[in-house]
């Protein structure tokens, strides 16, 4: 199963390699990883989307939490949550039917053209990972020429928080 | 008080009480090298390669309890070291380990004699730090002994670039007396609910089995461990690293399980109904085939690790906690409760283990012209009185050590079990001997293990360390040389060891006494004349039989009433499971 895990981990020099040594070097998968300072200064906040059996997972969350530099974990999947990831996509726009029908998905999807050239269109999309994907299925007759994903951030939903 | 970084990292170490620092000088360090010439509170030891600092701290880790110091140089020292960090960590051995690191300013620029360490070593350290601010230093050395010492223990690295030692840069000095890490508290004590569902299920077994490892030695939990056992009058088996914990001599022991474990000991995990891991991994040299290992037991598993429990077998009860405090809470709860073991069902158990017993697996040919690498532990063990320090090496003495010694206390059994590094049993045994400058401390190894770190018969002159080295000297890399029998057909390929020096020449050389033993008639008197010699390093070059195997043994990947057995022992009680003898 996909598992996304929230971390708030020491914002020290090397704690991101931890991490990401931790699931080299033990063989667990790793979809996508994001990293950003939080409101305190001495704390980062890092989300993990991984995917495996219930005992690897299991795991996975032991080995981190094992982490020195680890202060508090949790599996955002165990219960209700939001989870948003954000695209920047730029897409070939040069003729009048090409730059109707980009505009028009991106409506569709409630993207952002943030960027505009005689033949480029560049798009801001925010959502799930899922609709993401589905807005580059539905680019799928145009030219994509580039696209940046930022990896999934995620909450939990309610009173549910995880702070320290 | 105003101090330099050298002289705070040198001062932090007296006021954390250590005795010893095993180390290696070089550039990055000098600043260090310097302040503790100027004192004598702390010692140094001065090893003749950096692998051997680490094995030399970790040695004296595992039979003191208390941390080993390591102190070495930056680019090879700290490569050098690598292997004796990994060692102490996959056997979980508080250890913290100084690396001396190029100046801050020019990390990152391939500068002369500039590693990673950090990187190198993060993957094979509990924790490390690498100190930014000489402000910190102190503070970063409480850090790093409290995270080695406390919870599982491990190594800790703490990188330290050369201008944080600056000779000329004075700060005040204090040494925390603790510190607290937001980020980091072990889990101490268990579950009493979960500990009361645990004694209610021991109750209830008619096959019962105890196996408990290297964590009931690193929680110093030996005390309760005996009393825990005896109260229930059930069978317990130890693995490798929980040697001694238990006393080998004592008729509930089964000795060790796993892949060299006893006949009996691997039979009844096999056919137990019931099974209490108390500080033990699930290794996989223990469990061997995973989905038949325990096939009928409610498993319950006490590890202050969570990530222990549950890795390679599912159990029933996990128990995350200090294995001394729930060994006396589950103690309280047997001598106070109502309920008892099932005395008629225990009694048909140990029938049918005493049986198992009864084959006598680890016999072996008592009137081989040859010396038996056996008989020669058993004469150490008669020697000793069996309260020696063993450490040892990797490979089949090592087995034959683990196997023949007969452990009857903790701390005593020194051995590289998780990572099985060669070149581990003489640093070690330096270790040792510094720790218990009294004690008898000897080291069994093989004419294969003893060369890769012969160079410390130099380190033991310079510190008069009469260390006993037992080379059961078979002339193979007899541990390859028996799967290369056993799986590949005879073909010994690499494993036979040529062009050897003559050891007793080798010791006499770096200034110890040598004897070589070659007929199974002067074992007993040669041993003895060289364990009387109290004040000096003995070299005994033992030539053993070349042909003798380590039984029992289970191949990798088998199950535990799977096993290959001595074609010395007894008759089996049931269905021969001899696929080879
Ligand atoms: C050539 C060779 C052959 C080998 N053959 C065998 C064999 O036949 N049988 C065998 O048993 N081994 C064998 N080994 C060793 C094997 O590889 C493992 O090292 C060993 O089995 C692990 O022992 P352990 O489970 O006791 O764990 P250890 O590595 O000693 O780990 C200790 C466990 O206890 C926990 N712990 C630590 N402190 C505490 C505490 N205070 N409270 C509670 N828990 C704590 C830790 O978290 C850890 O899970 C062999 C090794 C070599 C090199
Ligand atoms: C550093 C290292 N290299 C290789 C091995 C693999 N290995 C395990 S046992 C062994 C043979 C050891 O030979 P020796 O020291 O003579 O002991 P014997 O088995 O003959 O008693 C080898 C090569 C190892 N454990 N460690
Ligand atoms: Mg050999």
């Amino acid at each position: 199963m996909r598992h996304i895990i929230s971390i708030l981990i020491e914002n020290e020099a090397g704690a991101l390699s931890r991490v990401a040594g931790l699931f080299s070097a033990r063989a667990y998968n790793i979809e996508s990883l994001t990293v950003a300072p939080t409101e305190d200064p001495t704390l980062s906040r890092m989300t993990i989307v991984t995917e495996g059996t219930d005992r690897i997972v299991e795991q996975i969350i032991k080995q981190l939490n094992k982490l020195i530099d680890v202060v508090k974990l949790l599996d955002l999947s165990e219960g209700p949550h939001i989870e948003r990831e954000m695209m920047l996509i730029k897409v070939k726009a040069a003729t009048m039917a090409q730059r109707e029908d980009v505009k028009r998905l991106s409506d569709i999807f409630r993207g952002n053209i943030i960027d505009v050239t005689p033949t480029t269109f560049t798009i801001e999309l925010t959502g799930s990972g899922q609709k993401i994907d589905s807005f580059i299925e539905a680019l799928a007759e145009h030219k994509i020429i580039e696209t940046v994903r930022s990896g999934v951030s995620g909450i939990g939903r309610g009173e549910k928080s995880l702070q320290v | 008080m105003e101090l330099s970084g050298a002289e705070i990292l040198v001062r932090s170490l007296k006021d954390e009480g250590v005795e010893f620092l095993f180390g290696y000088p070089g550039g990055s360090v000098l600043h260090i090298y310097d302040a503790l010439y100027r004192q004598d509170d702390v010692k140094h030891i001065l090893v003749r390669h950096e692998q051997a600092a680490t094995h030399a701290a970790d040695g004296y880790a595992r039979a003191t309890g208390k941390p080993g110091v390591v102190l070495v140089t930056s680019g090879p020292g700290v490569t050098n070291a690598v292997t004796g960090i990994a060692t102490a960590h996959m056997d979980s051995i508080p250890m913290v380990v100084i690396t001396g690191q190029v100046p801050s300013a020019v990390i990152g620029s391939d500068a002369f004699q500039e590693v990673d360490a950090v990187g190198i070593t993060r993957p094979c350290v509990k924790h490390n730090f690498l100190v930014k601010d000489v402000t910190k230093l102190a503070e970063t050395i409480k850090k790093a002994f409290y995270v080695a010492t406390t919870g599982r223990p491990g190594p800790v690295v703490i990188d330290v670039p050369k201008d944080m030692t600056d000779p000329t840069i004075k700060i005040p000095y204090h040494y925390p007396d603790k510190v607290t890490m937001r980020s980091y508290q072990p889990t101490i004590k268990g579950h009493s609910g979960q500990i009361k569902r645990a004694v209610d299920l021991l109750l209830t077994a008619k096959k019962p089995m105890i196996y408990s490892g290297g964590g009931v030695v690193l929680g110093n939990a030996s005390e309760e461990l005996r009393t825990f056992v005896r109260h229930l009058g059930y069978p317990i088996t130890q693995t490798l690293m929980g040697l001694g914990s238990y006393p080998a001599s004592d008729p509930q022991s089964l000795g060790m399980l796993g892949m060299h474990g006893t006949y009996e000991a691997n039979m009844a995990m096999h056919d137990c109904d019931v099974l209490i891991a108390i500080g033990a991994r699930f290794d996989d040299r223990v469990t061997g085939k995973i989905a038949e290992f325990c096939p009928d037991a409610k498993i319950i598993h006490i590890d202050i690790d969570p990530s222990s429990i549950s890795k390679t077998i599912t159990v029933d009860i996990p128990i995350v906690g200090e294995v001394s405090g729930v060994l006396q809470e589950m103690n309280h709860l047997l001598v106070t409760g109502k309920k008892e073991p099932k005395k008629k069902a225990l009694a048909e158990w140990w029938k049918t283990i005493n049986a198992w017993r009864a084959t006598n697996c680890m016999n072996y040919d008592r009137s081989s012209e040859h010396i038996k690498p056996q008989r020669a532990i058993e004469i150490v063990h008669e020697i000793t009185g069996g309260d020696a320090y063993i450490t040892s090496d990797v490979g089949q003495h090592q087995m034959w050590a683990a196997q023949y010694y007969g452990f009857e206390k903790p701390n005593r059994w020194i051995n590289s079990g998780g990572l099985g590094t060669m070149g581990f049993g003489l640093p070690a045994a330096m270790g040792v001997q510094l720790a218990y400058p009294e004690a008898t401390v000897a080291c069994v190894t093989g004419e294969g293990s003893i060369q890769m770190c012969i160079q410390e018969l130099s380190t033991c002159l310079q510190y008069g360390l009469p260390i006993k080295i037992i080379a059961l000297n078979n002339r193979y890399l007899g541990m390859v040389r028996q799967w290369q029998e056993f799986f590949y057909e005879n073909r010994y390929s690499s494993s036979y060891m040529e062009s050897l020096p003559d050891f007793v020449k080798l010791a006499e050389s770096y200034g110890h006494v040598g004897i070589r033993i070659e007929d199974p008639k002067d074992l007993q008197a040669e041993l003895e004349r060289g364990f009387a010699m109290k004040d000096r390093l003995v070299f005994f070059d033992i030539v053993t039989d070349q042909t003798e195997n380590v039984y029992p043994m289970i191949r990798a990947g088998k199950a535990h009433n799977e096993m290959h057995l001595s074609p010395y022992g007894g008759e089996l009680p049931q269905d021969p499971q001899r696929e080879l003898s």
